[in-house]
This record gives C-alpha cells, structure tokens and sequence, in this order.
C-alpha cells in the first residue's frame, strides 16, 4: 500500500465512510501499526480544523453578503454615515471657529434681549412660578448665528433644534450623569447641556421622578471628556436655619453667582421635601445647585415666590441620594458614584466659584 | 416569553448559518454598534470590523452547544463590540479614558479572549493555504472546505483521471499539514 492509499483509507475512516467490514479490518490494522494510529489522530485533529476553518470562512461571507444586501436596501446607515463621519471630522476641527462666532452672537443677541425683558412687564399670576427660562432668545440668536456654523450644522445634517425651556444644572459623576428639575425638561424629546465655556453637548434623560421633582441626565455626546473629580460632595443631612449659602445657574447665557442665607428647613407651606432660601434667584437658575460655604451641595434650586422678592425653594439635597438609590437598582448604573468629599472646604468664595462653575452647566429642552 | 423564544430561534438560525437570521441579528444591532464606535473615536469602516467580529464570538458561542443566553442578544453583542472596540483603541494609542455608552454590558472577558485565540489558528491556517500556491490552494479549498468529490475536482481542475488529482492533493496535503504541525506546535509552546 502507498502512501495516497493509506490517507484516502484514515479519511474515509474519519468520516466514516467505511462499511463494516472495512472497518473492522482497518481497525486491526491501526492495533497492530502504530504508525498509522498515529496518522489517525493526527489527520482527526487536522480535518476538525480544517472544517472549523471552512465554517468560519462561509461565516465570514455571509457577513459580509448580509452587510452589503442591508446597506443597498438602506435597512442599516453603513454607506450613509462613511460620508458623514468625514464632516464629523471636519466639524470637530472647526467647531472653536464657530463656537467663537456663535458666542459673539449671543452675547450681542442678549444683551438686546435682556434690555426688552427688563423693560416687559411681567403678566404672571400664578403665586408660585417655575423658574424655567424661556429660551426664546436664544432661538432667535441662533438664526442670527454666523453662517459658518449654520453651513457646518446643515452638512453634518443637525436639525437646529428650537429649544424652548431652560435652566440648570450639575454634575454628580464625571462620567457625565446631571441633575436638575424634572419640570425643565417635561416633555423635551432633545435635550442639549452647555458648559461655562459655552461647549454643547447632547445628553438623554435617564430618569425623571416628578413627585420630587428631579431628573437625572446622562451626557450623551462625543465630545464630552469624563471629568476626573468632582469638587463638591452632596449633602445628606439638613442644613441649619440661617447658613450662608450660594448658588450658580444660568439665568442668562454666563454662570451667575448670586448668595443668601436658608430661611427655613421647610418649604412653601410647610413642604418637607424642600427647604426655603433668602435668594434673589431668577429664571433660569432652576435645576441649579445650592452649595453651602463648605462647598456642599445641600439642595437643588426648583421654585420661587412670586409674590415676595427674594424668597426661593430648593429641594433638599438628600433626595438626592434616594433617587440614585433608586437608579442603582437597575445594574446599568451600578458604577454610579455620588462625589464624598468637597475638595474647596476653606478657600475663599472666588476660589471656590472657579473650581465649581465647571461643573454646572445650563440644561435646555424643547 | 415570546421576544425570548424569538432570541433563541435567531441563535439556532445562527448556528447553522442560516441567511434570515444573520440577516435579522444584522439589523437590529448594527446602527448601535456604528454608533458607538463613531461616537468614540472610529470610523463606520470600523465599525462594520467590530461588529462582524462580535457576530464571529456569537456564532462561535452558539455552535459550541453549551451557550445559553442569559441576556438579551442585544445586550450580548453590544458588550462584545465595546470590550472589543477598547481593546482596538488600546493597540491603536488612541485610547481616550474610557468608551461611553448608556447600554447594559455584561462581563465577556472569556469569551473574547478564546475567540481571539480561535481567530488566530484560523487565519495561520488561512496563511498556510494561501502559502501553497497554485494549483494547490484551489484544490485543497475544493475538496476540503467546498466538499467536492474528486471526480468533480479532476473535471474542473482538467485532470485526465480522479487518480491523477488525487496524487496532486496528496502532495499538497502534505504540504500544508507540515506548515499546519509547525504552527500549531508552535502556536502551543508558546500559549
């Protein structure tokens, strides 16, 4: 017997293609020379790779039949987006130019619009308003905005979403989870948050609790860097009656610092969720954070008197803690962590401002 | 109940390559995927890489038998794609603090690491033929992975008689199971 023989004879072995007789006779052959044993192990264990192998190759085709067929029939954006990526690119690297022209804009934009706001009378009734802010304004500058940005926004496709409601708010994890008031972004199907230096994101809802009125966010958005720690921590307990206290928000396209004293531990009638402030607070400042002079985050800014200047609600800060509570109960948030430790305790009020407006940022939905 | 018979269906269309189901795992969970690897520093070209690896470590998963979903395929592939997509990121230095995304992920640390064990005797195996030449390559593919019968081989490949491609692909097998023995000794010693 040759060599060829002995091979077709161990495949037609391994695959069984032997009749019995055949076999039996093989089989005794393989007892009594170990040489061809060896060559059926060896061959057995070649032809489950090289079937393995084949199978992996038909699977690989077919992948990439499926691609094709799916991205002919537009069922999935692949040839689509390869165009878009590139002016994603292009966006990234122009975006400093226009959002330096954008920002002139809206300065010029709300100056004029703080002057006619300032000179409107205001027909509100209701005895308690909502600080959301009207971010009619900024539609307008939008439209005003250079042509460059417009050109970039219409190649990479963004719809210019008309923002109507606005307010504040801040981070409690760097990897980009906010809170603010969950009456700010009712019913906004976009949800856009600005920074200090007037940098966009995008960000999603995570959740909303409406019975206390605070929404968790989540910075959807590329762009966006996890900052490393965050300066304040969050408070879990009540704080004392007369406490200085300050508060940063954006009723107005800049972070605005405003300070004053908690008046009572209690809210408007007597409301146990949220606490009362001696602040001049505007719209705009809803959502914002409401720090003592340690730095701690001891409420959220949600409501004000509209009857009486100066007076203003925020809820108090260890709700907090019961909403995150509630959200690590779902394991996709399980890394959530709350910020312990504030890191300004004793500089003085400039140093702490500066090291905390970067992570306050101005929440706008529409 | 149903959207989980549903999953386990697709998984077994999978394992045996079936059109439909590839086609509908394909669907449902590639916009994700390019989009989380566009929002990350990738390109779409990218991401069609990443995702049709990820689909390898389903399918690998699902014809080794002992696989069972526990979560939803979506899921599985997602965490696949993002553990792959980092480590990319990692070799490529472009790393950039850590990939985003809001979707669950479940730990796939394994599974990951036997497939990039698997794809690495699969495409020394696919060196190994390619290194044959002409006419080997096409007759080793014909009759091992095509599945041909020799007589159909000797028509196509203009052989006078079964007997003499036999003789050829015997000289060829040779061949390649002695670079296929050097590597995958090798390939052993060395893991």
């Amino acid at each position: 017997m040759d060599d060829i023989q002995i091979l077709n004879l161990v495949e037609r072995y391994i695959r069984g293609e032997m009749n019995p007789d055949e076999r039996l006779h093989f089989e005794n052959l393989r007892k009594s020379n170990p040489e061809i044993d060896q060559l059926v192990v060896e061959h057995t264990l070649f032809l489950q790779q090289m079937n393995r192998f084949g199978e992996w190759k038909k699977f690989k085709s077919s992948l990439h039949d499926t691609h094709l067929r799916l991205a002919e029939q537009g069922k999935i954006n692949s040839s689509k987006l390869k165009g878009k990526a590139k002016i994603v690119y292009l966006w990234n690297r122009y975006k400093r130019v226009a959002a330096i022209a954008a920002m002139i804009a809206g300065v010029t934009t709300l100056t004029v619009t703080a002057l006619v706001n300032f000179l409107s009378p205001n027909a509100d009734n209701a005895r308690l308003q909502e600080l959301s802010r009207d971010i009619q304004n900024i539609k307008r500058q939008q439209n005003v905005q250079g042509s460059e940005v417009n050109n970039l926004k219409n190649k990479i496709n963004q719809q210019t979403i008309p923002f109507k409601a606005g307010g504040t708010g801040f981070l409690i994890d760097g990897k980009g989870y906010l809170v603010t008031n969950a009456h700010i972004i009712r019913n906004s199907k976009n949800i856009a948050v600005i920074n200090n230096k007037g940098d966009q994101f995008k960000a999603v809802l995570v959740k909303e609790y409406f019975d206390k009125d605070i929404a968790v966010l989540k910075i959807d958005d590329e762009n966006f860097k996890t900052m490393a720690s965050i300066p304040y921590s969050i408070s879990k307990t009540a704080s004392e009656v007369a406490e200085p206290i300050f508060i940063l928000g954006y009723p107005r396209n800049d972070v605005v610092y405003n300070e004053g004293y908690l008046s009572a531990k209690t809210g408007f009638n007597g409301d146990t969720l949220s606490c009362q402030l001696g602040i001049a607070a505007n719209r705009g400042n809803s959502g914002g954070p409401v720090f003592n002079h340690d730095g701690e985050v001891i409420g959220i800014l949600s409501t004000k008197e509209t009857e009486a200047e100066g007076v203003a609600f925020a809820i108090q800060s260890k709700y907090i803690y019961e909403i995150i509570d509630d959200l690590k109960k779902d394991t996709v948030y399980h890394t959530l962590k709350l910020p312990v430790k504030s890191n300004v305790r004793g500089l003085d009020k400039k140093q702490q401002v500066k090291k905390l407006q970067d992570y306050v940022f101005m929440v706008k939905g529409d | 109940m149903k959207q989980e018979n549903n999953e386990k269906a697709l998984l077994q269309g999978l394992a045996r390559n079936d059109k439909k189901a590839i086609e509908t795992i394909y669907r449902e969970n590639y916009n994700m995927i390019q989009v989380l690897v566009i929002n990350n520093n990738g390109s779409a070209e990218e991401a069609k890489d990443i995702f049709q690896e990820a689909m390898i470590v389903l399918y690998e998963k699902v014809r080794s038998g002992t696989f069972e979903l526990t979560c939803q395929i979506k899921t599985y592939v997602y965490s696949v794609c993002r553990r792959l997509w980092l480590k990319r990121l990692q070799q490529l230095n472009r790393y950039s603090q850590e990939v985003a995304g809001l979707e669950a992920s479940v730990p796939v640390e394994e599974e990951i690491e036997e497939h990039e064990k698997r794809n690495a005797e699969f495409e020394m195996m696919d060196k190994a033929i390619s290194h044959l030449g002409e006419p080997c390559k096409s007759l080793i593919e014909a009759y091992y992975l095509q599945k041909k019968t020799m007589q159909e081989i000797a028509a196509g490949f203009g052989y006078t008689n079964a007997d003499n491609a036999k003789t050829q692909k015997y000289k060829c097998l040779m061949r390649l199971k002695k670079i296929f023995f050097a590597q995958y000794k090798n390939g052993n010693s060395d893991g």
